[in-house]
Order: C-alpha cells, then sequence, then structure tokens
C-alpha cells in the first residue's frame, strides 16, 4: 500500500444534464470506475480523445470536484470525502499546474504575487521571505526577477506557462497534476517546458501526474501510461511496453495514428468506423464495442474487467483474458 | 546537464512594461465629450468646495429692494421672490445637491457590491433571495419608490439620501451579480481553490477585482440619476428645508413666477441638466475606454 504516493480506486464522477423542468434526468458518465496507481518520483500520464474524462479526473485528484463514490488515497489517506477546509492543508502536496496559460494567471496580479499566493496560504514566510523565494523560484523556471514586477499580459504563452511551473513548486509539493501542460504551446516552446519539467522533477523528486491528448509528449515524459476510453482506463503499462506492444483495440488505433516521420515506412493503421458514442448513454458490456474490429457476443454482454497480461501491463479486454 | 537545458529568458526581451493608467488615460483621453464632461464635473465639485467662500451675497440673505429681478451686473442670474441672488443660491445649493447624490450613491453601491457578490459567487439560496428582493424593488418605478420611503420616514436631506439609495441597490447588485458570474468561470479562479484559497479570498482577491470596471461605470451613471431623483423629490417638498438653497427645491419654487420670473426656473433646471448629462456621458465615456471590445 504505502508504495504508491497516489492510489485511486474506483472513481466515478457523473454529471446531471437536461435540468429541465419535468425533463428525464440524464447523467454524463465522465469517469466511469478508474483505478490507477501512482508511485512516488514516477511520471504517470493518462491518455486519450477529447471528452474521454482525462481532465475531469484530474480535477478530482485535486479535490476540486467531488466524486461520487471510490477512494482516492494520498499517501494512504483518503482524500475523496475530506470536507474542504480539511483538504486545505494537504493542497501544498499537491498542486496543479493548468492546461489554459492565459486564463489561469489573473490578469490583476504581478507575476511575483501570482506565484506566491500559494506561500502566502500554505506558509508563514514573511513578505520578505516571500520575494526572495520567488525571485529563486523565476529562475529556476528559467524566468529572471525582474519578470516578476510585471503583469501576465505581458508575458507569451510559454512563459507564462513556465510561472504556472514557478508557482506549483513554491510550496515544495510531493506531486503535480500537469492537466495538458503543453497543447496550448507551440511545438518548440513545448519541448523546452517539458524539458524544464523533467529537470524540476530530478531536482526536486517531484512525482507528476501528466495528461494529454498528444502521444508523442506523453512519450517524451513519461514512465507509465494509462489510456483512457469514455471515463475508463482501457489499458495501463510502461510506456516501452505500452508502444512496442499494444494490446487494446484501442490502444492500437491510438498508436497507429500517430504520424512516422518517414516516408518509407508505412504502417498498417488501424482506423476505427463510427463514432465515439455519447458518455451519457454509454454502451452495454465492453464500452469499445461499437468501434471494435474484433468485436464478439461477450464483448455486447459483459463488460471486461483490468486483468494483468504481462507484470506490470493491465488490460480491459474479453480477448486479452481468454488469451 | 540539467541547468543547460533551461532555456534562460533574459528581461530584455519583453517590451517596456505598459502603465496600465498610462493606457487608460491614452485611450480616455480621445473622448473629447467625456473629457469635457470630466473637467465639468470636476470644476463643479471645486464649486462645491470653494464656492460658498467666494460668492458676493448671502444666499439666505432677502433683499425686499430687489424682487424677482431678471439677469443684470449687480445680480448675474437675478433674484427670487425674496430678493435673494439666485447665483449665489445655486453654488450653495451645489454642494447639497452634489452630497446628497454622491452620498446616496455610495451607500446604495457599497451594499449592492456586496449582495451581488454574494448572491453570484454562492448561488442557490442566497443568489434567490438576493434577485427575487431586486426584482420587487425593480418592479416600483423609481421615483415613486423614493417618494413612498420619504413619505415613510419624513422628509429631510438624510432621508433622501436613503431613499435614493435604496433604489440604486437592485441595480448595482444585478449588474455585480452578473459580473461575478462570469468571472467565476475564469480559470484563474478555480486555479485559486486548487492552491487552497478560501472562499473569502477568491470572493474579495480574485472576483472582486473583476467587477471593479461594471462598477466604476455604472457608479458614474447612477450619480447622474441619483441627482435627477434628489432634485426631483426637493421639487415635489419632500428633500431639504424649504429654506435651505437646493437645486430643487429652487426649481420648485421658481415654477410660480414662470411668467414674471423665468430665470428662476431656468438657471437651476440648466444646472441640473447639464449635470445630468455631464455623469451620463463620462459614464459613457468610461464604458467605451474599459471595454476593451471598443477600440
Amino acid at each position: 500500500m504505502d508504495e504508491n504516493l497516489m492510489s485511486v480506486q474506483d472513481l466515478v464522477k457523473t454529471f446531471e444534464v437536461n435540468k429541465g423542468f419535468l425533463a428525464q434526468k440524464k447523467y454524463v458518465h465522465a469517469v466511469n470506475h478508474v483505478s490507477f496507481d501512482i508511485k512516488p518520483g514516477e511520471t504517470f500520464s493518462l491518455v486519450g480523445e477529447s471528452g474521454c474524462g482525462k481532465s475531469t479526473t484530474a480535477r478530482l485528484l485535486n479535490h476540486l470536484i467531488r466524486p461520487d463514490s471510490g477512494k482516492i488515497l494520498f499517501e494512504g489517506k483518503d482524500i475523496a470525502a475530506l470536507k474542504e477546509d480539511e483538504m486545505r492543508p494537504l493542497r501544498s502536496d499537491i498542486q496543479m499546474i493548468f492546461q489554459d496559460p492565459y486564463g489561469s494567471l489573473d490578469p490583476r496580479m504581478k507575476i511575483q504575487d501570482l506565484i506566491a499566493e500559494p506561500l502566502l496560504i500554505h506558509t508563514n514566510l514573511s513578505a520578505g521571505e516571500r520575494l526572495k523565494k520567488v525571485q529563486e523560484l523565476l529562475g529556476l523556471v528559467g524566468l529572471s526577477p525582474e519578470h516578476g514586477e510585471r503583469y501576465p499580459h505581458e508575458f507569451s504563452g510559454g512563459q507564462r506557462q513556465r510561472v504556472g511551473i514557478a508557482r506549483a513548486l513554491s510550496v515544495n509539493p510531493k506531486m503535480i497534476i500537469a492537466d495538458e501542460p503543453v497543447s496550448a504551446l507551440d511545438v518548440s516552446i513545448q519541448a523546452q517546458v517539458l524539458n524544464l519539467m523533467q529537470d524540476l522533477q530530478e531536482k526536486f523528486h517531484l512525482t507528476y501526474l501528466f495528461i494529454s491528448h498528444d502521444l508523442s509528449v506523453v512519450e517524451m515524459i513519461s514512465d507509465r501510461i494509462g489510456v483512457m476510453y469514455l471515463g475508463t482506463i482501457v489499458e495501463t503499462a510502461p510506456k516501452k511496453e505500452i508502444f512496442a506492444h499494444p494490446l487494446h483495440p484501442y490502444t492500437k488505433a491510438l498508436l497507429s495514428a500517430v504520424p512516422i516521420a518517414d516516408p518509407e515506412q508505412h504502417n498498417e493503421r488501424v482506423a476505427l468506423k463510427g463514432e465515439l458514442p455519447s458518455p451519457v448513454n454509454p454502451p452495454s458490456g465492453c464500452l469499445f464495442h461499437t468501434r471494435c474490429p474484433y468485436c464478439t457476443k461477450r464483448c455486447r454482454e459483459e463488460r471486461p474487467q483490468l486483468t494483468e497480461v504481462s507484470p506490470g501491463h493491465f488490460c480491459r479486454c474479453h480477448l486479452m483474458e481468454s488469451a | 546537464m540539467a541547468e543547460e537545458s533551461v532555456v534562460r529568458q533574459s528581461a530584455e526581451e519583453l517590451p517596456k512594461p505598459k502603465s496600465p493608467y498610462k493606457e487608460f488615460a491614452r485611450k480616455f483621453l480621445k473622448r473629447k465629450a467625456a473629457v469635457v464632461s470630466l473637467i465639468f464635473i470636476i470644476v463643479l465639485a471645486l464649486v462645491a468646495i470653494f464656492g460658498p467662500m467666494v460668492i458676493r451675497y448671502n444666499p439666505n440673505a432677502a433683499d425686499y429692494t430687489a424682487l424677482l429681478q431678471g439677469p443684470s451686473p449687480k445680480h448675474i442670474w437675478g433674484t427670487d421672490e425674496f430678493g435673494r441672488d439666485v447665483f449665489a443660491r445655486l453654488i450653495a445649493g451645489t454642494r447639497l445637491s452634489l452630497s446628497v447624490a454622491l452620498g446616496s450613491v455610495v451607500v446604495g453601491t457599497a451594499i449592492g457590491i456586496i449582495l451581488g457578490l454574494l448572491a453570484g459567487f454562492y448561488g442557490g439560496i442566497v443568489d434567490s433571495i438576493v434577485m427575487r428582493g431586486s426584482d420587487i424593488l425593480f418592479a416600483f418605478p423609481d421615483i415613486l419608490l423614493a417618494i413612498a420611503i420619504v413619505a415613510i420616514l419624513g422628509p429631510g436631506v438624510i432621508n433622501v439620501v436613503i431613499a435614493v439609495a435604496v433604489f440604486t441597490v437592485p441595480s448595482f447588485a444585478r449588474i455585480i451579480r452578473s459580473a461575478t458570474l462570469e468571472v467565476k468561470e475564469a480559470p484563474y479562479v478555480e486555479v485559486a481553490r486548487s492552491i487552497g484559497c478560501t472562499n473569502s479570498r477568491i470572493l474579495w482577491k480574485h472576483i472582486f477585482p473583476g467587477t471593479v470596471q461594471s462598477m466604476i461605470v455604472n457608479f458614474t451613471m447612477r450619480i447622474g440619476t441619483a441627482i435627477l431623483a434628489s432634485s426631483s423629490l426637493s421639487f415635489l417638498g419632500f428633500g431639504a428645508n424649504v429654506t435651505e438653497p437646493d437645486w430643487g427645491t429652487m426649481l420648485s419654487q421658481g415654477r410660480n413666477y414662470l411668467n414674471t420670473a423665468p430665470h428662476m426656473v431656468l438657471c437651476p433646471g440648466l444646472l441640473i441638466f447639464l449635470t445630468v448629462l455631464a455623469f451620463n456621458l463620462l459614464g459613457d465615456g468610461l464604458r467605451d475606454t474599459l471595454d476593451p471590445k471598443i477600440k
């Protein structure tokens, strides 16, 4: 138990839709029985297409929204049901980097005040000590202390994301949840920010939960990867294993869609048919059966369990259970 | 090795910091009507503060040798039915009229902001109570509501302030509520929650500054309305004591001599008109300057 920094068990979150008068209540199954573990010092990535519940999972883990059921164990303590006041001291251990570098910085605050805000809340440092720490942090993320006097609108996207990283680091967190931290940035800037994140991980022994839809980004930064589909994790494995031997049909399709920069090499593309089913009415049985090329009768009726196919490689598929 | 890959960014890469205030002033100065209005309001404020010290006549001193005289070099805006100098009374009245308007709008704004922020932020039952309360107040015409309040409390300057403040509250509550709802959804508010800000910190440090723009604009516009409302109340006899110089009261007294001494109505009427116009134009100008969508 204690070898995991964070352990997510059977997390469920639904959102009510169609709240109109006399209307039939419907629910979006945003996160549907998600379980995974994160070990200290590793980078665990969640990948999946838009709307598969990645960001909802991140917000659940950061206690921004409450799960309907399930447990989130952080260092063995269940934080899912904590009240906001009980959660507050723990927030300094779990920090978050947000997707939108433009919206996530309050436009009316100076950079140094933004970075100092977690310090103000979680520590008893004096104003002078906070400023000193902020200047250290600015240097750490590759900005200069003079930047602290400025306002967010004077910065580029990459610089803002550095500010976001500095803010998350300010209170020495154990874990950082990064929700698509580079998806709003140019490719060249993405690499800079990812390198920075890796360097900081080495320096401070950080644990990352990294959320992305971009497989090349995930390949660069992850130790282990979880693939999400319609609010469920369909496959988890170490990075090398999943890129070399994807097992779940969805993972195969996802990986085959990554463009390869070599005109000589022709990979077999697994093209999926159909649309992503609505999370309001998720399919019966295996959630992926409507689009799976290997679908059987059993897939339509029975929900497969996440089973360990080889050490550390879990897959949620009937075909793998029988194999 | 770790150090190398961190790309250092120096401060020189950034353009010089632009002071938001200078930027605002530059845009505002382009709006001529608003600038003229601002100058007019500043002059009016100076008159309200220093005017009574420099005028030649005591605004309350009757002169029965010069009743209902038209404008002349001696009395530049003429005299009223007791021979009091109209110009002196208008100057003296500026202080009363402006302070009543300002006082009532400040009180109304403060209450409206707090109610609006709470309603927008907490939603649910708080929102329902505040908004339905506002709806009830909105259902009455402003001036009728003010008359009703003054009728209950009795005439007097303080009661006029209260009456005008009461009908200022709902419009502010509504505007601040909608601004709050908008700012509340901003990603940086979620960030604030994730780093552990308490509700009150989020509300005052992150949401309230986001609503200040709409507050300033509405505040300016409301002063115009308040001047009109307090003058109307005085005109109807609910406001200041009849012996005190007040724009609305002067208008009311002059009404009886409309045929023989039109200047008694014209001068205070014109002043009320110009003041209200100035505040409205200033409000328009501020709104246009602060709105990033209008260049």
